[in-house]
């Protein structure tokens, strides 16, 4: 592959002390992501992978190890820093789509680009734009409890492609859908993989995972196995 | 260049400081939209706060500025003494006996304060005499005051139609008489008294004047030296003339007499600032020719001191109450936001997902605190100013609102709601974001 490592976590362990109990969530992972891969982390449930994404996501960080990100350190920074990286290289998909009740569609989009205060005229051409490319050009100023499952995950989509991120960070996104409408989302997952978009899905379905190009299994805070195809 | 470059960020970063508050406030208001009630109810607390200082200030004002006028009716360089029954024979005196009681002042007095006191102007002496003024059929229960042509000049009370009597009237004990405006409507109710005669007893005064109708209210009673309703000016010697110097009064089946040569004796002084002293020589030299105290001295200018300290206690005693409403308000705005925080804590893992700093989730939730609170504080301003004008129209009760009450009441409430907002906010941009995101 041509691509260059987007993502390099390297050693990384996670602690939680709960009380007196210390729980290592993850014991010394270290894995490379490419740009244009599509990738599943697979696993059991309570292995580790959501902690993983967590870590991937910026919004936490490691116990021990190192991630760098497109080029950057980010394992030691500030939060508002994190908050920034956040807001500019990634973009996050969630099981439950996790939409603002009280936002009309566009506005859930335009919620990323506020934070990085683009001008509101352009935020919402890019809204629009956004909108249209999944399909809810008729719904833009609908709220999300106005719309199906898979309308709202699209919205979702939406929302995590407007800063345009480094990488898209999806927690089971078909978790709470029926199999049409996640098979609506798993294409618009194809189509943003072929655009050359590089996608990181937790999921313990390994139907979807089949459809991946990496397929990276844990168990119990380690690394099972990494499959490429 | 490089301060120019500076400029230019500058411009940026207060531009984007300001488009992200007006979404700030946009969003707030759409939230704080979505949940009227709570919100209305919560402003509530502000606005009957705002509302109580505002309106209790302006009565506080009304009601002291009321009875500062009145001491300032009495003239605030004036000093009165006035007649009293001393204390003892008011004791002793048996119901049955009848006998002259002899107390008060005299003229003996007042040519020794006009006299002997330095400082003193003028001196005007009155005898006061409670009878029925009648005009034919019509009777008016009146206190008719025996005094010289200065008394009106001298404590405030001002001329409405005709003439005072004269210097020369005064001297010659003739029977004229200048009536106040309430009791001229009840004896004349259609013509014009002026030049009429009114009767007390067997003897006939001619009206020669009309006094102004004094400006009443319901805190009048307050100052003892309250100027009567009904009140009838006749020359002192008139009065001499034909009301002697004893006086009986019925009490309880038994007649009573009292002989007082003069019921009030108004002094007034030249020079302001020596009213208190002047005032203690007063009673110096009565007290060395009155073995009784049967007299008391008023000072005006000592009652509008004590009026402004009571002015003061007042404020602070309403300043405290209204801190206390505020607070409560304040308390319930901090509610509130606490458990919006709670309700709204996966809005704002969402939020710090997408790239929100902890600085643009307080903004967020202070500035629907400082809404909820500024919005209470509007309303209150105006319910407070609507509720005095309310009072003044039911009750009767003069109302002043000052400039700054308002303004100070609005400031407060709306530095409660960042007070009190800033700790929910605080929690809320406190959270760790996956902490919140799990949040149902």
């Amino acid at each position: 592959m041509s691509s260059h490592v987007i993502a390099r976590i390297k050693d990384v362990r996670k602690i939680y002390r709960m009380g007196t109990v210390e729980v290592e969530v993850l014991r010394g992972v270290s894995l490379d992501f490419y740009s244009g891969e599509y990738i599943s982390i697979m696993g059991p449930s309570g292995c580790g992978k959501s902690t993983m994404l967590n870590l991937l996501g910026c919004l936490d960080r490691p116990t021990h190890g190192s991630y760098i990100l497109d080029g950057q350190d980010v394992s030691t920074i500030e939060d508002d820093e994190l908050s920034a990286i956040r807001g500019r290289k990634l973009g996050f998909i969630f099981q439950s789509y996790n939409l603002i009740q009280q936002l009309s569609v566009l506005e859930n989009i335009e919620v990323p680009l506020f934070y990085q205060g683009r001008p509101e005229e352009e935020s919402r051409a890019i809204a629009i734009d956004l909108a249209k490319l999944v399909g809810l050009e008729s719904r833009m100023h609908h709220k999300p409890f106005e719309l199906s499952g898979g309308q709202q995950q699209r919205v979702g989509i939406a929302r995590s492609l407007a800063n345009d991120p480094v990488v898209l960070l999806a927690d089971e996104p078909t978790g709470n859908l029926d199999s049409t409408s996640g098979k609506d989302i798993l294409k618009i997952f194809a189509d943003l993989h072929a655009r050359g978009k590089t996608i990181i899905m937790v999921t313990h379905d390994t139907g979807i995972g089949q459809l991946t190009t990496r397929c990276v299994r844990f168990s119990d805070g380690k690394v099972e196995s990494d499959v490429r195809r | 260049m490089f301060d120019v470059k500076k400029l230019k960020f500058d411009k940026g970063e207060f531009y984007f400081a300001k488009q992200r508050l007006k979404r700030a406030v946009r969003l707030a208001i759409k939230t704080l939209w979505l949940h009227r009630l709570r919100s209305l109810l919560t402003v509530l607390g502000i606005v009957f706060g705002v509302c109580s200082v505002i309106a209790m200030l302006a009565i506080g004002e009304g009601a002291s500025s009321e009875a500062q006028d009145q001491i300032k009716n009495l003239g605030s360089q004036n000093i009165i003494i006035h007649s009293v029954k001393p204390p003892e024979e008011q004791k002793g005196s048996n119901a049955r006996q009848n006998y002259v009681l002899d107390y008060g002042l005299n003229y003996l007095d007042l040519a020794r304060i006009q006299i002997t006191i330095p400082g003193v102007d003028v001196v005007v002496p009155a005898r006061i005499i409670r009878d029925y003024v009648w005009n034919i059929t019509e009777r008016v229960d009146c206190e008719i005051f025996g005094t010289t042509t200065l008394y009106p000049i001298l404590r405030n009370q001002h001329l409405g139609q005709g003439r005072f009597f004269t210097e020369g009237e005064v001297e010659a004990g003739q029977n004229v008489c200048v009536i106040g405006a309430e009791m001229a409507d009840r004896l004349f109710p259609i013509e014009s008294p002026l030049g009429k005669d009114v009767r007390i007893g067997g003897d006939y005064y001619r009206v020669v004047g009309v006094m102004d109708p004094i400006v009443r209210s319901a805190t009048s009673e307050e100052i003892s030296t309250a100027i009567p309703v009904h009140r009838m000016f006749i020359p002192i010697e008139t009065a001499k003339i034909h009301f002697g110097e004893v006086l009986m009064k019925r009490r309880s089946g038994s007649f009573e007499a009292e002989k007082v040569a003069l019921h009030e004796i108004t002094a007034k002084v030249g020079n302001p600032a020596d009213v208190l002293k002047v005032s203690l020589a007063i009673k110096t030299v009565l007290e060395k020719f009155h073995a009784k105290k049967d007299y008391e001295i008023v000072v005006p200018l000592e009652l509008l001191r004590r009026a402004e300290r009571t002015k003061q206690i007042f404020n602070i005693v309403l300043g405290s109450i209204a801190g206390i409403s505020l607070l409560v308000g304040g308390i319930g705005i901090m509610n509130i936001m606490l458990a919006n925080v709670t309700e709204r804590t996966r809005e704002i893992g969402i939020r710090r997902a997408l790239g929100a700093k902890r600085r643009d989730i307080i903004t967020q939730f202070l500035v629907e605190a400082v809404i909820l609170s500024g919005t209470g504080g509007v309303l209150g301003v105006i319910l407070g100013i609507l509720v005095p004008f309310l009072v003044s129209y039911l009750a009767g009760m003069k109302t002043i609102i000052t400039l700054w009450s308002p303004l100070i009441a609005f400031t407060i409430s709306a530095a409660v709601g960042v007070i009190f907002g800033m700790y929910p906010a605080r929690r809320a941009a406190e959270m760790d974001p996956v902490e919140a995101l799990r949040h149902d």
